[in-house]
């Protein structure tokens, strides 16, 4: 094809409003559309909420349900069990909207989402008819149980482990920084199966209910961010479980985590560009008005130059996200690699453009009362979990050094 | 009962309107537009009733410039089953009058039947308030307005509640009629996700305006649209009677 049907073929540009940090520049309509309604969501049903949530701790069930009822609960499973049908690309629009609402909350539902997905793409049948319809509802909310006390980065030494009874598995271990853990009632757990194979091949995937004997949650944590769901451990002793709750096939569960996290890792980077948009709004609202020496802070070149570069960083961010979605779409096969440099890129750089703003909002920025505060600490996580951003950088070079180079000499 | 439904694209009601340079109207290109808040209602209000099986079909009208269709659309993807968008050029979309609308709505509703209009009770961009009312007088049907309730009536009526000073006020209508619905009739619901993806397939149907036969000439003419004036810095005063000697000298208080 000509280079020129190509460009002839460009993204069609829609009016509304206005500045070069518009969420939606280069959005086809359909996406357009989907970003509008989730960013109406937001609007209406989470931000003037985001102070209550963090406070309470608690996940908001009756949000939750609305979410569910917009389509929110399994946007990329597929249609014939409740999910919505639509792509990452979807997805990372819908999360990014919902985090200028609440990160914590948005995250949250990225988290379901992706155990939705787990279940739709790897899940049983039965299973699948009998519990998506329901997670696509938020009627039942999934956790995804990956990390151990003692297995952080090093996933493929996780403990837990799964003794084949009959028709049960019986479980014991247990698994650390659970997200919606005493809340949910879907565990999507990673775990070693006895006598398998040592390392990630002996690894397989159980769905655990809550309520399931042997089964017990350890306090809720005390956390920086991220506090409008709670965080605890789960503790398996002697748990028994239906070998009809497995999802995927014996060996397959670190595929299955890997493949769910780079789903995750595009939803987490998502929702940190939507605490970065939210931020440069409300510090491009206080510059304007905020005046010190005779003059508004926005007449400040510092503030200016400033201003630019975190605009920079939020449109770098915000385009390798979407384009690391869309190859999770088109299924590339370097899609690992460009969803941890998705992640990294994005969470690293909207953490400092959420932090730029706060000095932006000076001593203002460091109040409860003002909400920059919240999505600096609801965001700072993201450089942690889903893979820590040093995994990310390994995962790159890995990929970088393994790998056949473009020109060799 | 087949209800049609007008749906405005109007300037959004977040976006902080600034006049043109040239005094000749407000700035509309490159800023946030939406559908008028109040025809969202009647929409909503239309889509409810058909969901308590009183109405069969709700269909949304526009008559705008080419992106009035997004209005549409999102009408569709909150319960309308079709829509009609009347084309005209966004030139003659800005001069256009409620006259012109209703003019419009009335060809429509000959030619395809219906057996009520549900608009909003004004666009927050003119607000006007008279498509509604002219609507009625055209079609030389009865008029709601100003609803904030609406239920069966019973032997083809409709009853209708609207607030008035001190108390509700209510009617009974004889379908077909039109209704215009004010802000506290219901709370319009969200367009979700396959929602959306629905009204894509959803029929939309384009109308040029010279097809109607509609003569859409301005009856009037606009000479001049002004910020609202600045408010001015005030003054201090040395004391209390100084204060009350200022207020005489400026009338507000009798000497």
């Amino acid at each position: 094809m000509l280079l020129r049907n190509v460009l002839s073929k460009g993204l069609r540009v829609r009016n509304s409003s206005s500045y070069c940090i518009r969420p939606s520049v280069g959005l086809e309509r359909d996406v357009e559309d989907v970003m509008e309604a989730a960013n109406q969501f937001a609007k209406k049903e989470m931000y003037p909420k985001m102070a209550e949530w963090d406070k309470k701790g608690e996940l908001p069930m009756d949000v939750l349900k609305k979410a569910g009822e917009m389509g929110f609960g399994a946007i990329y499973c597929k249609g014939d069990h409740g999910g919505s049908g639509l792509s990452r690309l979807h997805a990372s629009v819908i999360f990014e909207q919902l985090s200028m609402g609440c990160v914590s909350t948005a995250a949250y539902i990225s988290i379901h989402n992706m155990c939705a997905w787990m279940l739709d793409t790897y899940g049983p049948d039965k299973l699948k008819e009998d519990l998506l319809p329901e997670m696509a509802l938020f009627n039942k909310l999934g956790s995804y149980c990956l990390t151990e006390p003692d297995a952080g980065s090093d996933a493929a030494s996780i403990r837990t482990t799964a003794t084949k009874k009959g028709d049960y598995y019986v479980v014991n271990g247990s698994k650390a920084f659970i997200s919606g853990a005493g809340t949910s009632d879907n565990y999507f757990v990673m775990m070693r199966q006895d006598g398998a194979a040592p390392g990630a091949k002996g690894i397989f995937c159980l769905m655990i209910e809550d309520g399931t004997e042997g089964f017990s949650y350890g306090k809720k944590e005390d956390k920086l961010g991220w506090n409008s769901q709670p965080t605890r451990i789960l503790t398996f002793e002697d748990c028994k479980v239906p070998i009809t709750n497995q999802i995927g096939k014996d060996g397959f569960g670190f595929n299955i985590a890997m493949a769910g996290l780079n789903g995750g890792r595009v939803n987490i980077a998502s929702c940190s560009l939507g605490a970065a948009q939210r931020s440069m709004d409300l510090s491009i609202e206080h510059l304007k008005c905020r005046k010190q020496f005779g003059k508004t802070l926005s007449d400040f070149q510092y503030n200016q130059f400033k201003l630019a570069e975190l605009a920079t960083k939020l449109v770098t961010s915000r385009l390798i996200v979407r384009a690391a979605a869309e190859q999770l779409d088109n299924d590339d096969p370097e899609k690992v690699a460009l969803c941890a440099m998705a992640k990294l890129h994005a969470t690293d750089n909207c953490f400092e453009v959420v932090n730029g703003a706060l000095q932006m909002f000076g001593g203002y920025g460091f109040l409860k009362d003002y909400p920059i505060q919240q999505y600096l600490r609801d965001i700072r996580v993201h450089q942690i979990l889903e893979g820590t951003n040093e995994m990310m950088r390994l995962l790159i070079s890995r990929d970088l050094l393994t790998k056949d180079i473009f020109w060799s000499s | 009962m087949k209800i049609l439904v007008g749906v405005k694209r109007v300037v959004d009601y977040a976006v902080k309107i600034r006049v043109k340079p040239d005094r000749s109207g407000v700035v509309t290109e490159g800023v946030q537009h939406s559908m008028n808040p109040f025809d969202e209602i009647a929409l909503e209000e239309a889509v409810k009733l058909k969901e308590k099986k009183l109405a069969t079909e709700v269909v949304a009208f526009s008559l705008g410039g080419p992106k009035s269709a997004e209005v549409l659309r999102t009408a569709l993807a909150k319960g309308a089953d079709k829509a009609i968008h009347v084309q005209v050029s966004d030139d003659e979309a800005g001069k256009l009058e409620s006259f012109h609308v209703a003019k419009t709505l009335q060809k429509i509703v000959e030619q395809e039947k219906f057996d009520a209009v549900f608009l909003g009770k004004q666009a927050i961009d003119d607000d006007s308030s008279q498509t509604a009312p002219i609507l009625a007088g055209l079609l030389d049907w009865p008029q709601a307005l100003y609803a904030s309730k609406v239920e069966e009536g019973g032997s083809g009526h409709m009853k209708v509640t609207r607030e008035i000073d001190g108390g509700l006020d209510t009617i009974k209508v004889k379908v077909p009629f039109v209704l215009s619905a004010d802000l506290r009739l219901n709370e319009p619901r969200y367009a979700t996700l396959p929602n959306i993806m629905k009204a894509k397939k959803k029929p939309l149907k384009n109308i040029p305006i010279k097809d109607l036969g509609v003569d859409i000439t301005p009856q009037t003419e606009t000479v001049e649209v002004t910020e609202p004036p600045v408010r001015k810095a005030g003054g201090f005063v040395e004391d209390v009677s100084a204060l009350v000697a200022k207020l005489k000298e400026k009338g507000f208080v009798k000497a």
